[in-house]
C-alpha cells in the first residue's frame, strides 16, 4: 500500500491503468496546524492530516538514532480520530467538486448478481434527452460491465480493485477526475458486488441505494444490517419473477425496516419495466435537488 | 467486514502522527470499536499483528476499549440499549429504533518510544 495517499500500488485499476499517480490534495486547514483536534463520534466527517507543509521531518532509522534499551522514555500520544478519517476526507472534497457542479450522485450497493448493471442500462435508456448520465463501476476484475453502459452512449469509467472489496473514496476521486461529468447529470456508481465492506466506506454520494433482487432471500436486510442501515432506498428488483417465488414483498420490506426505521422501497423489474416509472421519478427529484444546490 | 482496510488505515494515522510529533517506535495502540460497527474484533487483531509487520508499530500491543450500542426507541421515546443494528427495544419489544451509539471506530492513542 502507498503511503503517501493510501493507494493500492498494484492492485486498482482504473480503465485498465494503474491508479496510483503523483497529484495534489488541496486541504483547505493550510499549514497551521494543532493536532489536538477532537472529532466528536457523530461528525460525519473526520479531515485528513496531509498537511502541505515544508517542514522536513528527516529522521534516521539506522541504529545510530536508536536509544538505549530501558532509557527512551515512553509517552502517551493522544489521536482521537476515526479509523475512516482518510476515506472519509477524500469523500468530503468528492462531495463537494460533485455539489459545485449540481451532480447527484449514487452509491449502488447490492450483492453480486442482484441485477445492478442490468438496472443501470435500463435506467440510462429510459433517461435518454432527459437527464445526463455518467456511469464509475467496480468490479474485481474485468471491464465488462464499463463496456455494457458505454454500449448505451454514457460515458463510464471502470475500477478495478484487484483484491478489494468494495470501492473507496480515493479510487472514486481519481475516476472522477477522468471522467467527463456535465454540470447538472446524475454519477451513478456501482460498487463491487458484496453487502458488506461497502457499507462502511463514504464516497461522496448523495445516497447509497441498495439493490434487492426477490431471487435472493428475505432476510437479507437482517442478515447483512448495515448496508440496508446505511442506504436512503431499496430497490427490489427482477419482481417480475414473483409469481415463480416464495419470496415475500411485506416480509422483506418489514426486515429492511427494521434495521433502519425511515428506508424507501421501490418495486422494480428492470425486464419489464415494471416500477421504474417511480424509480426514475426518484431519480429526477434528487437530481432537481442537486441543480438547486449548485 | 474489512479489518485489513481498517489496519491500513490505523496504520496510516500511526505514521502521521509519527511524523507529526516525531516518535520512531509504537509499543501500544489503543482504539475504541463500538458494539454496532460491525468491527470483528478477533479479525482486527489478526489483521492489525499482520498489517503492522515491518512498520514503527511491528509488534505493538492493541488493546481494545469496547464500547456499548445505544439507540433510541420513536415509541418510547427513550435512550435503551442495543446488542444489534436491528435490535429491539427492550422496554416496549419495537424495532422502531435509531441507532444513537457505538458504531464508533477510532485510534484513540498510542504509547510511543
Amino acid at each position: 500500500m502507498c503511503t503517501t495517499c493510501g493507494c493500492g500500488v498494484g492492485e486498482v485499476k482504473i480503465d485498465g491503468e494503474r491508479a496510483h499517480h503523483e497529484h495534489d490534495h488541496v486541504h483547505a486547514d493550510g499549514t497551521t496546524h494543532s493536532h489536538d483536534h477532537d472529532h466528536s463520534a457523530g461528525e460525519p466527517y473526520g479531515h485528513s492530516h496531509e498537511h502541505p507543509h515544508t517542514r522536513q521531518h528527516q529522521h534516521s532509522y539506522a541504529p545510530a538514532h536508536s536509544h538505549a534499551p530501558g532509557i527512551g522514555a515512553k509517552r502517551m500520544v493522544q489521536i482521537e480520530q476515526d479509523i475512516l478519517s482518510k476515506n472519509n476526507a477524500y469523500a468530503a472534497e468528492n462531495r463537494q467538486r460533485l455539489a459545485q457542479r449540481g451532480i447527484f450522485t449514487l452509491n449502488l450497493v447490492s450483492s453480486p448478481g442482484s441485477g445492478k448493471t442490468t438496472l443501470l442500462v435500463k435506467t440510462i435508456e429510459l433517461l435518454k434527452g432527459r437527464q445526463q448520465v455518467a456511469v464509475i463501476e467496480g468490479d474485481q476484475q474485468t471491464s465488462q460491465d464499463a463496456e455494457r453502459i458505454r454500449a448505451t452512449g454514457a460515458p463510464a469509467i471502470q475500477i478495478n480493485t484487484g483484491k478489494g472489496c468494495h470501492l473507496d473514496a480515493h479510487m472514486v476521486g481519481h475516476a472522477m477526475g477522468k471522467l467527463e461529468l456535465p454540470e447538472d447529470s446524475l454519477l451513478m456508481i456501482e460498487n463491487v458486488g458484496n453487502l458488506v465492506c461497502p457499507a462502511a466506506f463514504d464516497l461522496g454520494e448523495a445516497h447509497k441505494v441498495v439493490i434487492l433482487s426477490v431471487t435472493e432471500g428475505e432476510d437479507k436486510p437482517i442478515k447483512y444490517p448495515d448496508m440496508f442501515r446505511a442506504s436512503t432506498l431499496m430497490l427490489m428488483n427482477k419482481c417480475d419473477l414473483l409469481p415463480h417465488l416464495t419470496f415475500s414483498v411485506p416480509r422483506a420490506i418489514e426486515f429492511a425496516r427494521r434495521v433502519n426505521p425511515g428506508i424507501e422501497v421501490i418495486e422494480v423489474s428492470a425486464t419489464t419495466g415494471q416500477g421504474m416509472d417511480a424509480w426514475l421519478a426518484w431519480l429526477e427529484r434528487g437530481a432537481a435537488g442537486a441543480r438547486l444546490q449548485r | 467486514m474489512h479489518e485489513m482496510s481498517l489496519a491500513e488505515g490505523v496504520l496510516q494515522l500511526i505514521e502521521d502522527a509519527a511524523r507529526e510529533q516525531e516518535f520512531e517506535k509504537v509499543t501500544a495502540v489503543w482504539l475504541e470499536i463500538g458494539q454496532l460497527s460491525g468491527v470483528e474484533v478477533e479479525a482486527m487483531k489478526f489483521c492489525f499483528d499482520a498489517v503492522m509487520r515491518d512498520s514503527i508499530a511491528d509488534g505493538a500491543r492493541l488493546e481494545i476499549i469496547a464500547l456499548p450500542g445505544t439507540g433510541w426507541c420513536m415509541e418510547c421515546a427513550i435512550t435503551v440499549p442495543m446488542d444489534e443494528v436491528f435490535g429491539e427495544c427492550p422496554r416496549c419489544g419495537g424495532h422502531q429504533m435509531q441507532v444513537t451509539g457505538g458504531t464508533e471506530m477510532r485510534v484513540k492513542e498510542l504509547e510511543v518510544a
